[in-house]
């Protein structure tokens, strides 16, 4: 094994470990206001990583954050695979007028500046989990999509499909018997820097206010403290460490991947 | 020259379909105009809102509405901001230069830096220098820019006192001249560098796997056996031909670097169309926020037409490609 596969995994362990175990090191309620504000890390064992400046218990909502971040991010390159997957297949399989189409919508969301897209959805149909997981799905699918029609294409010219095809088997079970097997293992690899991606826009559209009001996220706790900047920088200082962990070690684990799904070829 | 007609042809027909799709999300979203304008003022009447729906022709069939909207569109009206009281465009052209100042700035930071950190990994390969390279590259790609624009402001500008923690000019600027001048560089230096940090990680990255690609190449071991020197070889020969897909690249992140942009002029209070962007979030002004994505589309497709020619230019297998 690579060392950064290692690496990578420690860290996604470590973020996991974080959303499960979290509650029940840090059992306080992160919306719960009962520490004095603004208490500086290992200030008060009580709290070791500080309080914000309503005195909320900083390790708690960070905790509550690794969960929401986890949920989001996957859920989001769950959406923007299943979009991608389906329209790349569809295109690369039936080629045609189909395939036009897609790749014309897919050159028209790689126009559109995706985050500014995630804001405008996530303005207009209000804040929300659902709607936050659905904006930042569906502004990043076409990357899969292209992928996919690729790999199909590819798979799809291969001798044992003609094969089955020559043995009469429809296109349904032709696809999910011979053609997906092959085709889709790079595109998962690549769905792993899906979710890494999904992570920065989902703390992005919450730094910019957008977060769901209902939760405790990272990026939304770097929102509120943005007001206490310049006098208690950790506030925003830790809860964007925590991203950059999480990030950092999808990151690792997709190039690795990426790398043994796509074996290099000649020299 | 047909090509070039073809492309631009190719182009019209994407930002027709950005109109769609934002014809597509007025009609989705809860609420239209009128609802938030009556919210604005405190309530009305239903009868005075159906007036008011009559007079704006949102009463009309979908068809004739999409009309409208696209005709005004083609006529670049994006319609009326009541928050800001102004016309979208005029607000929008208004901020445009500051972010394509920025946007300028982020990319001749981050073109260099990054060829230079790749071509040192590539030469290196498999060195701890390249590992060491390869770490400070993923990490710094991790970060989220606002955090980095946050702690920026903190280390470097608050306590510092290096560099100006916001805007785009101090308050006491000269009013031209070369002292004007200084003073948007050193309020555009921490911005800029933000913005440059994720695509520095991304140029290395690139640079480094085209340079790896490039090594047993046949043009390469001519130079070398007509007797060039080493250095001469890969600066001159490999590096240049590495430089091709990063000017690919370099189209495809026009968008995403104004996506960037919103996030770090909001951070620097940088007065462009990010900044813009996020007033308009604020304000939930949706008017203002379709207008922003709109131009924003179109800056994008006049970078990526602009960057098809120029690609032309450097490789002419491109067009002879393109066109058989």
């Amino acid at each position: 094994m690579r060392p950064a596969a290692w690496i990578g995994g420690v860290l996604l362990a470590l973020v996991a470990a974080l959303a499960l175990f979290g509650p029940l090191v840090f059992p306080r309620d992160p919306w719960a206001m009962d520490g004095l504000p603004l208490l500086w890390p290992a200030e008060d064992p009580a709290f070791p990583l500080g309080t914000d400046s309503l005195g909320r218990d900083l390790a708690a909502g960070i905790a509550s954050g690794a969960w929401v971040s986890l949920l989001v991010g996957v859920s989001s390159a769950a959406v923007s695979l299943g979009i991608g997957v389906t329209l790349g297949t569809l295109a690369g399989f039936y080629r045609g007028r189909c395939e036009t189409l897609m790749m014309r919508v897919t050159e028209l969301f790689q126009t559109v500046p995706s985050f500014v897209l995630a804001v405008v959805i996530v303005a207009m149909f209000g804040a929300s989990l659902t709607t936050i997981i659905l904006s930042v799905g569906v502004v990043s699918w076409p990357a899969s999509a292209r992928l996919t029609r690729a790999q199909v294409l590819q798979v799809s010219a291969r001798e044992f499909v003609l094969a089955a095809r020559a043995l009469g088997m429809n296109d349904a079970r032709l696809l999910v018997r011979h053609v997906l097997p092959n085709a889709l293992p790079p595109v998962i690899s690549v769905g792993t820097l899906a979710i890494s991606n999904a992570i920065l826009s989902a703390a992005g559209l919450s730094f910019l206010g957008l977060g769901d009001p209902q939760v405790l996220d990272w990026g939304g706790i770097i929102h509120e403290g943005r007001e206490q900047l310049l006098d208690a920088w950790y506030i925003c200082a830790l809860p964007g460490l925590a991203i950059m962990l999480a990030v950092l070690g999808f990151n690792m684990l997709g190039d690795v991947l990426i790398d043994r799904s796509q074996p290099r070829l000649g020299p | 020259m047909r090509q070039v007609l073809r492309r631009a042809l190719g182009a019209l027909s994407i930002l027709v379909g950005i109109a769609l799709l934002n014809f597509l999300l007025l009609q989705l979203a809860p609420g239209d105009m009128v609802d938030a304008m009556v919210g604005e003022a405190g309530g009305a009447t239903p009868e005075y809102m159906a007036e008011l729906r009559a007079k704006f022709g949102l009463d009309q069939p979908m068809f004739v509405r999409l009309a409208r909207y696209l005709g005004a569109l083609a006529q670049l009206d994006l319609g009326y901001s009541h928050r800001k009281q102004a016309e979208v465009l005029s607000l929008i052209l208004d901020r445009l230069p500051p972010t394509l100042l920025l946007m300028t700035a982020a990319l001749s930071i981050a073109l260099p830096v990054g060829t230079l950190l790749g071509a040192t990994q590539s030469r290196r390969q498999g060195s701890w220098l390249d590992t060491l390279l390869s770490v400070i590259v993923l990490s710094t790609h991790a970060l989220p820019a606002f955090w980095l624009g946050l702690m920026a402001i903190v280390f470097l500008a608050a306590d510092r006192g290096w560099f100006p923690t916001g805007g785009m000019t101090s308050f006491d600027a000269p009013a031209d001249g070369w002292d004007r001048a200084l003073d948007v560089l050193h309020h555009l230096a921490l911005p800029a560098l933000t913005l440059a940090n994720v695509y520095i990680a991304v140029y290395a990255r690139l640079m480094r796997s085209a340079l790896l690609e490039l090594k047993g190449a046949d043009f390469i071991r001519t130079a070398r056996a007509k007797g060039l020197s080493t250095e001469r070889v890969f600066w001159v020969h490999t590096v240049r031909n590495a430089l091709l897909p990063m000017v690919t690249m370099l189209g495809m992140q026009i968008a995403s670097m104004l996506s960037g942009a919103v996030i770090v002029e909001s951070v620097f209070g940088w007065p462009g169309l990010g900044r813009l962007a996020f007033e308009a979030v604020v304000a939930r002004d949706t008017n203002l926020l379709l207008g922003i994505m709109f131009l924003g589309s179109i800056l994008v497709t006049l970078v990526n037409l602009g960057v098809d020619l120029l690609y032309s230019v450097i490789d002419p297998r491109v067009l002879a490609r393109g066109a058989s």
